[in-house]
């Protein structure tokens, strides 16, 4: 039997397994893992993704964060299935993902991506509808529980009115929405972004992270988004994988890593850290 | 919300399939021996009742003996090659994508005739080398059209129709230089003709488009989701590669086995989807079997306009097709540079 919408699938219910006082179960494990792009492809540049090492509970939003090339994307390919790890291992629910077959890993994680140019024109319900494909059969027909959950999803990133629209007259905001209303689709207990961010102005940038947010806290995903805002990460996550080089350079709370000196040098600019009130810093850019 | 169901796939087949039946009556009464309506449906009632003897010999002879296997075999014909143009439309993500405007067809009928210079009565060759001539061609167009990589919609349809040239060229060369074998003719490969009946036993040849169009539909979920994106079907769990190889393999495959019995008819594969999608949606689990049916439909009607419209001279069928089909391929490019 399938959890309701919202819940990862893992789950049965939901008040299961949330006793805030015991250890939120552990999600995903990414114990060393390296990647490097095959030497003997020519037209690919070499690239290596050091070790990497952390690992993400029930309820957690962690950010990976880091300049350009220096090897998010590659690290969210490696924790979506889509590329095996070379060494080491990546876990998600005690099982290693690049053993899972296609349509299982699709059930447990969800990557949004910027979509690709659609074909033909798709209204959103058929959009987020293609969630629910990792289940049943491959050659298959959609039911009204998959209608239902669709339906759910719709409203769990408040795009219920955007159901009967064509996804091509969508905005950049509206169209995010629905899009993560497909992943939420899938059910599955881990979603991925894949910098989510990238074309909202700042006000759909921070109701993109207040929703993503409310999602693990209310729902019990885990959430983890590669995105370039430093001070947005640092006000929604729980936890920074902060990269550089392919290196996995620090791991922690977002004031744990947000080290000035150590984020000028990564980002080379100059850069100024202050910790707000909340407890949660904040990053300014130093002036001449 | 209305997802699409097996029973709203069932009755719009159901709807189209009887058009086509009310098409291949009218067919059957066009023509030079006079035969009304009514005396077609007893023949054909008669006929499927296995009644022979309750049928005058002359009904006999024009609906079953001349008519019915010239219809019969533009059906295979159209359905086959509008399956095969919905699945290159998918293969290739590219809506314009058509065996004949990729060269396809070409390729087909260039192996068809290398098959009858080198193995004129190996019975089935034909039919195998058409259907590696339509894998080959797909195959080079398919790499032709890359550009950084990744396939460009622009550069595949440069490649295809620049292949589909060069290898006209190479057809009439041989055709010239070897003009004293039966070769049939120039017109049958290059604008297609159903009036010669196939060599082949047409059981085969069903059987054939049976097998080929239900492989694409065993992916037509998959279809879907390739449509909107391959990164984002593999993510959902496509197996990409697996239908890739199964819509390249089968379309192939159909557009081999039209080409070898009709020559290289053109523009149905592309206008046929197209039609489809505007009346019923998107969704290849119900435009496969709509454009197979489809397909049967406009051939059928095209043929009949053919051996008709300037009587007693016939038109080749595909000379039909490409008056219909030229226009909506401009119409569909130019909508999409809009």
């Amino acid at each position: 039997m399938s959890a309701p919408v919202g819940q990862p699938s893992s789950l049965a219910s939901p008040s299961g397994g949330s006793d805030p006082q015991e250890n939120p179960p552990m999600r995903l494990k990414v114990e060393q893992a390296s990647y490097a792009y095959s030497a003997t492809d020519r037209s690919a540049p070499k690239f290596a993704l050091g070790p990497a090492s952390f690992h993400a509970q029930q309820r957690e939003l962690v950010a990976i964060l880091g300049p350009n090339a220096s090897g998010k994307s590659t690290l969210l390919r490696l924790l979506a299935g889509l590329e095996k790890p070379l060494s080491g291992r990546i876990e998600v629910d005690a099982v290693e993902v690049s053993t899972l077959d296609l349509r299982t890993r699709a059930q447990r994680i969800a990557l949004v991506q910027q979509e690709s140019e659609l074909l033909f024109p798709l209204r959103v319900w058929e959009y987020v509808l293609q969630g629910r494909y990792p289940y049943g059969r491959r050659l298959r027909f959609e039911s009204e529980e998959d209608c239902l959950l669709a339906g759910n999803a719709l409203a769990q990133v408040g795009a219920d009115a955007l159901r009967d629209r064509w996804m091509d007259q969508l905005s950049g905001g509206e169209k995010q929405r629905v899009i993560l209303a497909r992943a939420l689709a899938q059910q599955p207990s881990l979603l991925l972004l894949d910098e989510p961010t990238q074309h909202l102005d700042i006000g759909g940038k921070v109701e993109l992270l207040r929703r993503l947010r409310r999602l693990t806290d209310d729902s019990r995903y885990t959430v983890l988004v590669v995105t370039h805002e430093l001070n947005l990460a640092a006000e929604f996550s729980d936890r920074i994988v902060l990269l550089h080089k392919g290196k996995c350079l620090r791991v922690g709370t977002p004031a744990e890593v947000y080290d000035q000196a150590l984020l000028e040098e990564v980002f080379e600019a100059p850069l100024e850290v202050d910790i707000r009130p909340n407890g949660r810093p904040r990053v300014i850019l130093r002036g001449h | 919300m209305r997802p699409l169901t097996p029973r709203r796939v069932v009755t719009t087949c159901a709807l189209l399939l009887f058009i086509l039946f009310a098409i291949v009556v009218i067919s059957l009464r066009m023509g030079a021996y006079p035969i009304s309506i009514t005396d077609i449906v007893m023949t054909l009632f008669n006929g499927a009742m296995g009644r022979r003897d309750e049928i005058p010999s002359e009904f006999w002879l024009v609906v079953f003996g001349l008519r019915l296997p010239r219809i019969a075999l533009g059906i295979v014909v159209g359905a086959a090659l509008s399956t095969a143009g919905a699945g290159f439309q998918a293969l290739l993500r590219n809506p314009l994508a058509d065996p004949y405007v990729l060269g396809v067809s070409s390729g087909a009928a260039l192996g068809a005739i290398l098959s009858l210079i080198a193995a004129p009565h190996t019975p089935g060759a034909i039919q195998l080398a058409a259907f590696a001539g339509a894998a080959a061609t797909i195959a080079a167009v398919y790499f032709l059209g890359r550009r950084g990589g990744q396939l460009d919609s622009g550069t595949l349809l440069l490649a295809g129709i620049v292949t589909a040239s060069f290898l006209s060229a190479v057809i009439m060369f041989l055709m010239t230089t070897l003009s004293g074998r039966d070769l049939r003719g120039m017109a049958f490969w290059l604008m297609g003709d159903l009036a010669t009946p196939p060599a082949i036993d047409s059981r085969w040849l069903y059987l054939v488009l049976i097998v080929a169009v239900g492989s694409i539909y065993t992916t037509a979920s998959d279809l879907n989701l390739i449509l909107t994106g391959e990164q984002e079907a593999r993510h959902l769990g496509v197996n990409v590669n697996r239908v890739k190889l199964v819509v390249y393999v089968a379309a192939s495959v159909l557009t081999g086995l039209a080409v070898s019995v009709s020559g290289a008819i053109g523009y149905v594969g592309l206008l046929v989807p197209h039609v489809m999608r505007m009346l019923f949606g998107t969704d290849y689990r119900l435009l496969i079997p709509t454009s197979a049916i489809g397909g049967a439909i406009i051939i059928l009607v095209a043929d009949t306009l053919a051996r008709t419209i300037v009587a007693p001279t016939e038109l080749p069928v595909g000379a039909m097709t490409a008056i219909a089909g030229a226009p909506v391929f401009i119409y569909l490019m130019r909508r999409r540079m809009r």
